[in-house]
């Protein structure tokens, strides 16, 4: 799950890092008193969206006045912004942070990260901050460091102090970014993060630390018992059909295409993806109805992938091992009487009672095209939507 | 024979009252396999689907004599009945349970590393050695006695090569799930090292996903230590950047982990890769001669 800037700000603050003052605002009438507010000759206005690059994008202003402030805010509000990581939808700007603008001596990165490798936490810093630091890591991979985390003892100090030697922090400043570093440990392993980001982290000209901007993610399994970040959800940055899905325990994940997909089991939903994709089609979703689906399941999942509007055929691929696949057969057909189903549906069922399945999708007298395997109901299902 | 475990393996279930793991205790004993009880704190001393229910997983081996265990414990105790487990010196933990938060992990993780316990998943439909045992949820039928093995992070795609597989009368020597979490206990490397040195193997089918570097190292070992053919396929080529895809490892970060990358390393490194699943099963037969 991830949080807006801001909030990342708020939880950052609790943990005694250092971040500018800044005021939230949720429409433009109130850019004047945030403005206000903020106590600083100059202010940067910051568009709240769940997606980096934002600066690039045009999300991020620069004011030198109040005016500016307000006139910026009434731009933005209600623009999209398209960056690398919004998709090609692009995402509504429904959140300001006017913020106090600082004077930068130097910027760093720093972060906490899961290294899949060691199954450990990783801590990553950077003398290059401010920039993509994938980027960073591509081209100038000597600039980064990085310090692996034993859980028994945490993130020491020693290990911090030699980051700060690495990435060349200022002598007299070493003990306030170990003390830094160590807090946003902290924050990490106390919150369930995935994902601990500051970039920058700012040395400003008078001798401050501060995070001028942050990035926090947390493990959606962790996510139950922290009940202080379940409250940031923003569900207006999520997916409304991946919303809707999640209520019924169906993973699933909206794409640009035009043929839904329907299947039990992660690793096959996206062999499914790909293989509409490899015979010429373009999956509009992601879709596990996991390996217990019942009755139920199956009917919101068929709503669901229907509700997406650029649907021209559906694909169902169900391996029953646990599910019998005349169980799965009979949801499908209560589905389709259910919702209406116009489009055209290839089904194919492999598994346990695969024939018994078979026999009904024939008998239900609804316009079900059955396969004989994946290839074949991928050619079918992409033939029919072109 | 058999990898891991055979006919002989006693076999506890970790949360054995819940509704999932009764289910699927009856399908494993009807399997053949040696399941001597269950675990489910306070509910000691009562009998479950004929099979005797203890308190603590110690007092289970006591009684019992058990090495391996397989655990259904909802996800926010689930790491807690491995480091159980663990604890009381198991040879063998087989962990169903999805959803467990990563930090917990990373502490199992570090706990095992001084114990001498094998852990597969979390996360995975678990382990079959056809004909000897079944410790886990995939359907027994579809699988027959033989000489592939088979490694997967997923588990319905397993049962789409197994089914292949057994269909063309390919039997299979072990079907192991390593689980979809971006940590698990066992790693493709594990598998492959005791596939190289089982005499009842002769090929392996490799199902990978994107997310991580775990099939990437695994083919680079392979390169250095195995002659068995290989037989691979990833899935995932089409999943957009930074969406999880169901599996919580499943989920391309930056410009690592991606289909395309690990498509490339695992040819070069000399396994056999298919475009599709169905695929999975003929290839092989041309692998094998």
């Amino acid at each position: 799950m991830n949080i807006h800037e801001y909030q990342a700000k708020e939880v950052l603050k609790k943990y005694n890092i250092e971040v500018p003052k800044g005021v939230v605002i949720f429409s433009p009438d109130e850019a004047e008193k945030a403005a206000w507010k903020i106590e600083s000759s100059v202010a940067v206005v910051k568009a709240q969206i769940h997606a980096g690059g934002r600066g690039k994008a045009g999300g991020i202003k620069v004011a030198e006045s109040i005016s500016e402030v307000v006139s910026y805010a009434n731009e933005l509000f209600g623009k999209k912004l398209f960056t690398h990581q919004t998709g090609p939808q692009g995402k509504e700007i429904k959140r300001l942070l006017i913020e106090e603008s600082c004077n930068i001596k130097k910027e760093y990165y720093i972060g906490f990260t899961l290294d899949r490798r060691t199954s450990r936490i990783v801590f990553v810093a950077s003398e290059e901050g401010g920039t993509d630091i994938e980027e960073v890591a591509k081209k100038t991979p000597e600039k980064i460091f990085t310090e692996i985390i034993d859980p028994l003892v945490g993130l020491t100090s020693f290990q911090a102090r030699r980051i700060a030697f690495n990435i060349n922090i200022p002598n007299g400043l070493i003990d306030k970014f170990v003390e830094l570093s160590l807090n946003l440990y902290n924050c990490y392993s106390q919150n369930d993060c995935i994902l601990a980001e500051i970039n920058p982290l700012a040395i400003t000209k008078d001798n401050r630390m501060m995070a001028l901007d942050a990035k926090l993610s947390f493990d959606e399994n962790g996510i139950y018992r922290q009940s202080e970040i379940q409250y940031y959800r923003d569900l207006d940055e999520e997916d409304e059909k991946e919303i809707e899905a999640s209520k019924y325990n169906l993973s699933y994940i909206a794409l640009d295409g035009n043929i839904g997909c329907m299947v039990n089991g992660a690793g096959l939903a996206m062999a499914t993806m790909d293989i509409i994709k490899h015979y010429g089609g373009e999956p509009a979703n992601f879709l596990d109805v996991g390996g217990s689906a019942t009755e139920d399941n199956v009917k919101s999942a068929f709503k669901i992938i229907l509700s997406d509007k650029n649907i021209k055929g559906i694909f169902v691929n169900i391996f029953g091992g646990i599910m019998k696949c005349d169980v799965i057969a009979k949801g499908i057909i209560e589905a389709a009487k259910e919702v209406k189903v116009k489009v055209p549906i290839v089904i194919r069922l492999e598994g346990t009672n695969v024939l018994k399945g078979k026999e009904m999708l024939k008998k239900s007298g609804l316009n079900f095209i059955v396969a004989d395997s994946m290839t074949d109901g991928a050619k079918k299902i992409v033939e029919l939507v072109e | 024979m058999g990898i891991w475990i055979d006919r002989n393996t006693k076999v506890i279930v970790q949360g054995i009252t819940g509704s999932t793991a009764r289910f699927h205790t009856r399908a494993m004993l009807v399997y053949g396999t040696k399941i001597v009880g269950g675990i489910t704190p306070g509910k000691g001393g009562t009998v479950v689907e004929g099979i005797p229910v203890f308190d603590t997983v110690k007092e289970a081996i006591e009684e019992t004599g058990a090495t391996a265990s397989i655990i259904y414990v909802p996800a926010p105790w689930a790491a807690d009945a491995i480091l159980e487990g663990v604890e009381a010196g198991l040879e063998i933990i087989i962990c169903i349970t999805e959803h467990i938060p990563v930090y917990d992990m990373i502490k199992v993780k570090r706990y095992m590393e001084e114990s001498k316990t094998r852990l597969i998943g979390p996360n995975c439909p678990g382990i079959i050695v056809p004909g000897e045992s079944k410790i886990g949820i995939m359907p027994g039928y579809i699988h027959k006695k033989g000489n592939v093995g088979i490694v997967s992070r997923s588990g319905t795609l397993t049962y789409e090569a197994v089914n292949q597989l057994t269909k063309k009368e390919i039997g299979q020597s072990a079907a192991i799930g390593i689980g979809g979490d971006p940590i698990n206990g066992t790693d493709f490397i594990d598998v492959f090292k005791a596939f190289n040195e089982d005499e009842d193997t002769n090929a392996i089918v490799m199902i990978g996903e994107i997310g991580g570097t775990a099939e990437e190292e695994a083919a680079l070992w392979i390169k250095e230590n195995m002659s068995k053919p290989i037989v691979g396929f990833i899935s995932g080529k089409t999943a957009p950047k930074g969406k999880r895809m169901g599996h919580a490892g499943a989920i391309i970060s930056g410009s690592k982990g991606t289909a395309q990358e690990k498509i490339k390393i695992m040819r070069e490194c000399g396994i056999r890769m298919v475009d599709t699943p169905d695929m999975i099963g003929e290839t092989l037969i041309k692998v094998l001669g």
